[in-house]
């Protein structure tokens, strides 16, 4: 019987990788995997049925949240080029759906796809730049076109509605009502899956090493034969391709939209979900976007507990401002003091585990 | 003509106060290469400060400006003992995350404390100082803004050349490890030169609070107007603030009265790409050539 069976692999004491090909996997032990089956099911199966309809609107939150973050890591923590006009990509998103959805009535299955597309090409206008610009221009430049095109979205009355924004229609896929909050909870979260499944396979192909190769040292990866810009531009649009996916799914969950919440902030709050989750991690942007969200929740909970204390007591107490504070230090400790994030926390958590009693 | 005067002396004058504001960044980023996104809350927590001590405390105006320079000089030095400093040597995208997360920080607090609303200080510039030739009139506000801008300017390029911490700070920026092995203490370097900028955006921004009231949003979308500024004239160059203060001034106020005032808030970054694109080290910045 043990013929057929392959052997079952477990944690090594050490680092005895022998290929390339061994350190490329993605499960280095059969634990990994069963973690990862356990993991969706219960994903699918268990906590859709028992969250409140409260924390399922949160769940579709993180869920839509966590794809954007996770394009945004392929192009700051993989391919090393910082963008500051994610929140306003994912507007994009939204509004390219939201459009196509309720002005040309094109299917949800179509449009959300066609959003992340169109999004790719917006996003590559903006990549053009680093073909001359580096670093921190670069940043600039995408600063530049985070307010360029919250003005488009404001000013372009005819076609997104302007400053009061626009109902988006609401839709059904194969006869599924899309307003249910349960049914959306699946498709985001397939989505989530699949586009996580995309780019951490994206990250181990030939593709994926380039961009690490660009990010680490452009000169060196030029001198191997990597055509940097054409890889910075891919990044830039795989990045946004993502970015407007979770726009279009953001446009259905929300009904409606309007400007206002694809601010540069929201291009900030990006960023932070992958700096707190951790830079060139995967599963960072997912833990990022968890923090971030739960955050808020948080903060906003707090604040409205607060003021309620307050008015009963007879005094005001505003403490709005101060989840901006506290948002704001959330960053800087991260930064100071776990620059590699959340990821790192985890992995240092799973060693200890994994090498107990003689971790030290 | 009267309007494009008027146009022209407006423009001039929100010119100048962009390219003041600007000062501050361009020194951080010259000696330190730090893109500092929390420069317009360090622009607001100078006229809050200001506000404060000179309405609150009713302190006399000299000394509540001289406790006011003291206090964001003091500032400087902390943001950067505590803040940047365990930062030296780190990845780009940190610092500047480092810097937005300061900016958010220092907004949630002026704004808990200060709230949203426009604030006023009490008058105390003389009128005598308005000009009014005929058709063009300009406020007592903006003629002082000119005189301190210039007297900024000349304490400025004096300070850089002729003393002892102006060069050090300047052989820091030209070449870090030259200098450091020259003897230069560059982490003091970095403390002044945060503690400077610091002094001078609370000029800059007790300034514009004379100008146009104090309000933290306002002050702190300063803060991102001055990257159009200062990619114009170049990143590390002050005349080039100056320069480029002055062209985005006039560019939003002749935009403003003859395209459509909407477009006034959008056309800095618009020609902020166009320059991206075509002079990314902008008008006098220092060109570093590289073909990657």
């Amino acid at each position: 019987m043990g013929g057929t069976m392959r052997r079952l692999k477990f944690h090594t004491c050490g680092n005895f990788k022998e290929s390339y090909h061994e350190e490329l996997t993605i499960f280095e032990t059969d634990f990994g995997r069963l973690w990862i089956l356990i993991g969706i099911l219960l994903l699918f199966v268990l906590i859709p049925f028992i969250s409140s309809p409260y924390t399922l609107y949160i769940l579709n939150t993180i869920g839509i949240y966590a794809i954007a973050a996770v394009g945004l890591n392929i192009l700051i923590g993989y391919t090393g080029q910082i963008s500051l006009g994610h929140g306003a990509f994912f507007g994009v998103g939204a509004y390219t759906a939201a459009i196509l959805g309720t002005k040309a009535g094109v299917p949800f299955w179509l449009s959300v796809p066609a959003a992340g597309l169109f999004t790719a090409a917006v996003g590559m206008c903006f990549g053009i730049p680093s073909l001359r610009l580096k670093h921190l221009y670069l940043t600039i430049a995408t600063l530049a076109g985070q307010f360029i095109i919250e003005y488009v979205l404001v000013q372009w009355e005819g076609l997104t509605g302007g400053p009061e924004g626009m109902i988006v229609r609401t839709n059904t896929l194969f006869g599924l009502d899309l307003s249910n909050d349960r049914i959306f909870y699946y498709i985001i979260f397939i989505c989530f899956v699949i586009m996580t499944w995309a780019s951490v396979n994206l990250i181990r192909s030939k593709y994926g090493r380039a961009f690490i190769a660009v990010r680490d040292n452009d000169r060196a990866a030029e001198g191997m034969g990597i055509p940097v810009f054409q890889y910075k531009l891919l990044s830039f649009a795989i990045s946004s391709f993502y970015a407007g996916l979770a726009g279009g799914l953001y446009a259905y969950h929300m009904m409606s939209i309007t400007p206002e919440p694809f601010n540069l902030w929201l291009s900030i709050e990006f960023i932070a979900m992958i700096i707190i989750g951790g830079l060139g991690s995967i599963p960072g942007s997912v833990f990022g976007s968890i923090f971030i969200v739960t955050l808020n929740e948080v903060l906003s909970y707090a604040t409205e507990v607060l003021m309620n204390m307050g008015s009963s007591m007879g005094v005001a107490i505003t403490i709005a401002p101060l989840r901006e504070f506290v948002f704001g230090l959330a960053i800087v400790l991260f930064i100071i003091f776990e620059p590699k994030g959340i990821a790192e926390v985890w992995r240092i958590v799973r060693s200890n585990f994994r090498l107990w009693p003689f971790s030290y | 003509m009267e309007f494009f005067l008027q146009l022209l002396v407006n423009g001039i004058s929100l010119g100048f106060l962009y390219a003041i504001s600007a000062l501050g960044f361009v020194m951080i980023f010259k000696s330190s290469s730090v893109l500092n996104f929390a420069h317009g809350e360090l622009l607001a927590i100078g006229a809050f400060l200001f506000f404060t001590l000179s309405s609150w405390a009713k302190l006399p105006i000299g000394i509540a400006l001289l406790l006011t320079m003291i206090g964001c000089f003091a500032l400087g030095f902390i943001i950067e003992r505590f803040f940047l400093r365990p930062l030296i040597g780190e990845a780009l995208i940190e610092v500047i995350m480092l810097t937005v997360g300061l900016a958010a920080m220092f907004r949630g607090l002026l704004l808990f404390v200060f709230g949203g609303d426009i604030h006023n200080y009490p008058k105390f510039l003389p009128d005598t100082l308005s000009v009014n030739w005929g058709c063009i009139q300009i406020p007592s506000v903006y003629i002082a803004t000119f005189i301190i801008g210039i007297v900024f300017l000349i304490l400025f390029g004096l300070f850089f050349k002729f003393s002892s911490q102006g060069i050090y700070m300047r052989s820091v920026a030209d070449n870090q490890l030259a200098a450091l092995s020259l003897g230069v203490h560059v982490r003091r370097v970095f403390a002044m030169s945060w503690a400077i900028a610091a002094l001078v955006a609370a000029m800059s921004g007790i300034v514009l609070g004379i100008i146009n009231g104090i309000n933290v949003h306002e002050l702190s979308s300063v803060g991102l107007k001055v990257f159009p500024v200062v990619i114009l004239g170049g990143l590390d160059s002050i005349g080039g603030a100056i320069l480029g203060g002055l062209i985005i001034g006039l560019l939003e106020t002749f935009t403003g009265g003859y395209i459509s005032t909407s477009l006034r808030e959008i056309i800095p970054y618009i020609v902020l790409v166009f320059i991206l694109m075509v002079r990314p080290y902008g008008l006098f910045g220092l060109v570093e050539i590289e073909r990657v």
